[in-house]
């Protein structure tokens, strides 16, 4: 199973293993991660699910689709160039060890 | 209410006995024939013990008054919310089945589509209410939360429905829409129809649609483009039509989408949040004392009384829900009020507890159609509790709540109360 860090504001860690397949936004609110709200359900509506990527990951996570990028305009922490919305990135082996950031709010 | 259970003998399974034609198989679970009728006055009056009848009775049951398929745990109503390909929405989402019978109005271009028709149509109504255009109507809607309950602190003693529930919205989403002043009188009536006619042919539908001309009209005329102001919402969504997104005929319904599914929808969400913290003082102190809790104070609303109930889907296909086989072209009934309360999902269900972690809740419905409107909604609840939060101690029922009917929508007709500033 591979693992996630996610990097609360107050950069308190948190390590969760992750089902293959799931999304990063999904695995979050099963293991209670408090930071990341996802009001939608990982429809891609609410941006409530808001990270950061790690540098070292930026390039694995893959890419900002269009209807992300546009979401990601409305996001309540200030957007940076390593933003995502965690219910679109896919957890798979790749991404084993994968680090998150945490945003100071989701709404 | 009484419920009479009857368990159909495992040699005629029940899914034969109404032109299913599903094939005998010995594997599939029988499914139990109950005699409720949810779409009736003792039901509505309290719809909770009845909801447990029908999630205890199995996965999937059938109601023999309609003729219809029911599923009320959390886990059958997830996963058919979840499954559009199997339950679909363009044959309605009401008992009406729109390939045996003409719709009392056009079909929506959305709530009642399917896949692909849906994915355009939605992508233009996501993006006509985005987090983006909230952060831009936050300020205002806060500022108007504000105002209202100022006033209603002068009044002191008030209709939580009329003045609070139905003021507050009808101050914020008609303007939102950018729509003329004049009318806007029919809003609530014709959403209240649009909401009965998703029930099935009784008292409520009928009389909802003999009066319902004038709100059509009225209806019909603000969703043509001329008739909306610009920058809201419907001039948004007509705009689109310059960019290709959709057609010139489209854009006026699903303006029209957003004027049935818009107000009324949030005027039973606010009721229900200050219904509940009217109820239980503790959870009122709790948001007085953490204003961060305002958003989740109402998205525990909307999971603990479910301002919309219900829906309807239909079967595509034969399939299997939990072992019990469902024919295609089948009505399948969303409790979703519910799987809201399924203890099988939730700890404490009955509890309304404004720190519960909420997320999963189908108040809101799930997957591909889940509402469009939510971020408005969560908006106009938020900055309304947090304002009451801040200026109101304590709210006091000074009198009797009266309920309101309507097949599909759960709130009051009126709640007395009494304000206290802080
Ligand atoms: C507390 C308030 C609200 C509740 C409880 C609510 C509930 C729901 C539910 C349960 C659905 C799913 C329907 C289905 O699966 O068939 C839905 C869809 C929808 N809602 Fe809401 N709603 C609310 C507020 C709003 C607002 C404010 C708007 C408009 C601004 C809106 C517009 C819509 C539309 C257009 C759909 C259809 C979406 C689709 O089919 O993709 N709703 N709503
Ligand atoms: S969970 Fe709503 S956009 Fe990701």
């Amino acid at each position: 199973m591979p693992s996630i860090t996610f990097i609360h504001h107050d950069t308190r860690a948190e390590t969760v293993s992750a089902n293959d397949g799931d999304s990063a936004m999904y695995t979050a609110l099963l293991h209670g991660v408090d930071g990341i709200t996802g009001e939608c359900g990982g429809g891609a509506v609410c941006a409530t699910c808001h990270v950061y990527v790690d540098d070292n990951w930026l390039g694995k996570v893959g890419t900002v689709g269009a209807d992300e990028d546009e979401l990601l305009e409305g996001v309540a922490s200030e957007r940076l160039p390593n933003s995502r919305l965690s219910c679109q990135i896919k957890i798979t082996e790749a991404l084993d060890g994968l680090v998150l950031r945490l945003p100071e709010r989701q709404v | 209410m009484v419920a009479t259970v009857t368990t159909a003998s495992p040699h005629t399974p029940p899914v034969l006995s109404f032109g299913g034609g599903v094939p005998d198989d010995a594997s599939s679970q029988p499914i139990v024939h109950l005699d409720v009728d949810p779409f009736a006055m003792d039901f509505f009056a309290d719809p909770h013990p009845t909801h447990e009848v029908l999630r205890q009775a199995g996965p999937v049951v059938y109601l023999d008054k309609w003729n219809v398929y029911a599923v009320a745990r959390y886990a059958e109503v997830h996963a058919v919310l979840n499954d559009p390909a199997t339950f679909c929405s363009s044959r309605g989402v009401g008992l009406s089945d729109f390939a045996r019978e003409k719709p009392w109005r056009p079909q929506s271009l959305i709530l009642e589509a399917d896949p692909p028709a849906h994915t355009r149509t939605r992508a233009v109504l996501n993006k006509v209410l985005s987090p983006a255009v909230m952060k831009q109507l936050r300020d205002g809607f806060a500022a108007a939360a504000d105002a209202k309950v100022d006033e209603l602190l002068e009044r002191r003693s008030f209709d939580a429905v009329a003045d609070l529930a139905e003021a507050y919205p009808l101050s914020v989403f008609p303007d939102a829409m950018g729509l003329q002043k004049e009318g806007r009188e029919n809003l609530l009536p014709y959403a209240g129809l649009v909401f009965n006619a998703f029930g099935p042919p009784n008292q409520l539908r009928q009389d909802a649609i003999e009066r319902s001309a004038p709100h059509q009209a009225y209806v019909a005329a603000q969703c043509q483009r001329d008739n909306l102001a610009p920058g809201g919402f419907g001039a948004c969504i007509h705009a689109r039509v310059d960019t290709g997104d959709i057609t010139a005929d489209e854009a006026p319904l699903l303006v029209r989408s957003l004027l049935s599914a818009g107000l009324d929808t949030t005027v039973n969400g606010i009721g229900a949040a200050v219904y509940c913290l009217a109820r239980y003082p503790q959870e009122f102190a709790r948001l007085r004392s953490d204003l961060s809790l305002a958003r989740n104070a109402f998205e525990e609303a909307v999971r603990y009384e479910s301002p919309v109930q219900t829906f309807f889907r239909t079967t595509t296909r034969d399939v299997e829900i939990c072992g019990c086989r469902v024919g295609e072209g089948e009505k399948v009934l969303m409790f979703l009020a519910a799987a809201n309360r399924d203890p099988r999902r939730w700890a404490d269900p009955e509890r309304y507890d404004i720190t519960r972690k909420t997320s999963g809740h189908v108040g809101f419905g799930s997957g591909i159609h889940m509402c469009v409107g939510q971020l408005v909604a969560r908006l106009e609840g938020e900055v309304m509790l947090s304002a009451l939060a801040r200026k109101v101690a304590s709210i006091e029922i000074t009198g009797d709540a009266k309920r309101r009917f309507n097949n599909t929508l759960r709130g009051l007709e009126s709640l007395p109360v009494t304000f206290t500033p802080a």
